[in-house]
């Protein structure tokens, strides 16, 4: 009844002490049934993207078209240039000279990829992103400091404000905050 | 200790089996050079030169690991230690050679360098005593480094000691440029030297790349195959097949950069004494084995390898090992046989026999190696800071 009255929720925001509760809990999340979560933590922590379930991400498939992508143009490119926008006997060599295509062809590859990588990633993870509710819990600028997060976000299905407080409450944090949207 | 007496019952299994396999084929190679004599040192030295790559190959990976550390390479470096232990056997099966080096090379039969003037000019360095000398130098700082590189482990094995890991560090850095000069001349010596009147620097660089891809695809084998039991199965998890797969993906790309810069300088320069090599290698079916090259030792070990599901799966991953093996003999088979057919793409029988008799003597060597020592590594000073976070 008291959800009606208040604003949505973005979510609820537990806060661990350590990398090992905060995987554990994350991991707990999961098995429970929750998938739209995130964890927060001031250092990478080992296992921590497979438990909240971040499996695959497209971005390897993304940088692997940009490559191909790349290849293809600086190759075209030189064949285009050379056997039919500027035709030049280069030392009696066929205008189809593949091997000295090779380099463009190559660091074209490599251009389209990396720039594939930082746009798809990027375009993947939402950023750059000028606000986020997280900010809202002033304990969370912790995350960068000593303490570990993890976010069961209100768009999950299972979410439920008591159900879901009362489940990260379980986990043993040091606390949990609404985090308003 | 049940799961230790099966694997150790295992080991003993396929050390016997590739030792009677590797006399046999040996005996075969040993009659059939009675009547063929040329044939059988053209064989044997292209399966030579792929078996001595296999030991130093995990020499070179075993330094790059104590001076860079890291956590790909404690669950594996007691294998690539044994490795490193069979190098005394590629040592005595090097002596063969030095009965046909008349007929294997043009630079050591006297009327040929009588006759022509460029050899008249390189023999200063091209004969065969300094040839044996330069050899027996290789083979010292190879056996050296292996010898000062395992007494070292032995001691890390019996108590935890931060001198030794310094000791390794220091050993490790000095032993991969001793490496690199020693191998670069032996790859002069006993491979490039076939076709004296050809020169390229980057050919040393070229055979090293193929052994360090070969030690890398050895290793994966032997781990994921000894991974599904203890204590291996402990050390090694899918994040180090993985690192292993990403290293093997590596070699293989840069195997392709070093053989097409050595292509594309001697293309664009089209000079007669550089070009004839490629020429050589482009006539008679050899162009086949060339592409057949380009499309298995680059662009198919490079799309599989980019998959992580197949670097993460050690099954999947020594499959692909398998292969890149395969074709890092196809590899030295056209790097070195073209030299002596000149007409055409042929493979003889002893080929594939002398390949099978130093293979099985090699592998029945490196089993003997592996089951001398304890499987993993217990006091290295830097494994604990490198497993804390796991």
């Amino acid at each position: 009844m008291n959800l009606t009255t208040k604003p949505s929720l973005h979510g609820l925001l537990a806060e661990f002490e350590s990398a090992d509760s905060v995987l554990a809990a994350a991991r707990s999340a999961y098995a429970d049934g929750y998938r739209k979560m995130e964890a927060y933590s001031p250092f990478p922590v080992e296992g921590l993207d497979e438990a909240v379930g971040l499996h695959h991400s497209r971005l390897p498939l993304i940088v692997l078209m940009g490559g191909i992508a790349g290849g293809l143009t600086g190759f075209g490119m030189e064949c285009f240039a050379a056997m039919y926008h500027y035709p030049i006997n280069v030392g009696g060599r066929p205008l189809f000279s593949w091997p000295a295509f090779i380099p463009v062809t190559f660091e074209l590859t490599v251009l389209f990829a990396a720039i594939s990588a930082v746009l798809g990633m990027l375009a993947l993870n939402g950023l750059p992103k000028p606000y986020h509710p997280l900010f809202n819990v002033e304990r969370f600028v912790l995350h960068g400091h000593d303490r570990f997060f993890l976010c069961i976000e209100a768009t999950d299905p299972k979410f439920d404000g008591e159900e879901t407080k009362k489940f990260l409450e379980r986990l043993l944090p040091k606390g949990v905050y609404e985090v308003e949207p | 200790m049940n799961g230790n007496d099966s694997l150790s019952r295992q080991l003993n299994r396929v050390e016997r089996g590739a030792l009677v396999a590797g006399l046999l084929c040996a005996a075969v190679c040993a009659v059939a050079g009675w009547f063929d004599t040329t044939q059988f040192f053209r064989s044997y030295l292209v399966a030579y030169l792929f078996w001595i790559g296999l030991p130093l190959g995990c020499l070179v990976i075993v330094m790059i690991h104590h001076l860079a550390g890291g956590r790909w390479g404690f669950g594996v470096r007691r294998l690539l230690e044994a490795g490193t232990r069979t190098l005394l056997l590629m040592a005595v099966l090097f002596v063969p050679l030095l009965f046909g080096l008349q007929s294997l090379y043009v630079w050591a039969r006297p009327e040929a360098v009588a006759a022509s003037e460029m050899l008249r000019h390189k023999q200063p360095y091209l004969n065969v005593p300094f040839f044996i000398v330069r050899a027996a130098i290789y083979f010292a700082v190879w056996l050296g480094l292996a010898w000062r590189l395992d007494r070292a482990a032995a001691d890390q094995d019996r108590a935890p000691s931060l001198d030794v890991t310094r000791r390794l560090t220091a050993l490790g850095g000095g032993g991969l440029v001793a490496y690199g000069l020693t191998m670069s001349f032996a790859a002069f010596d006993w491979a490039m030297s076939l076709e004296p009147e050809w020169f390229s620097t980057v050919y040393g660089v070229l055979l090293m790349t193929g052994q360090v891809l070969g030690g890398f695809a050895l290793v994966i084998i032997v781990a994921a195959a000894l991974a599904k039991q203890k204590p291996l199965a402990d050390a090694v998890s899918a994040q180090q097949f993985h690192d292993l797969g990403n290293f093997m993906f590596t070699f293989v790309i840069f195997w392709a950069y070093i053989s097409f810069a050595q292509y594309l300088i001697i293309w664009a320069g089209n000079l007669p004494e550089e070009n004839s090599w490629y020429l050589r290698r482009f006539e008679g079916g050899w162009s086949g084995v060339g592409i057949f090259l380009m499309v298995f030792h680059f662009f198919a070990p490079f799309f599989l390898l980019l998959s992580r599901d197949i670097k993460r799966r050690p099954g999947r991953l020594a499959a692909v090992a398998v292969g890149v093996l395969a074709v890092c003999v196809v590899d030295l088979f056209w790097i070195v046989k073209p030299a002596f057919d000149r007409s055409r793409f042929s493979v003889h029988w002893m080929d594939v026999v002398a390949l099978l008799g130093i293979g099985g003597l090699w592998v029945a060597a490196f089993v003997g190696q592996l089951k001398g020592r304890s499987l993993v590594p217990v006091h290295d000073a830097r494994v604990e800071e490198e497993f804390q976070w796991t």
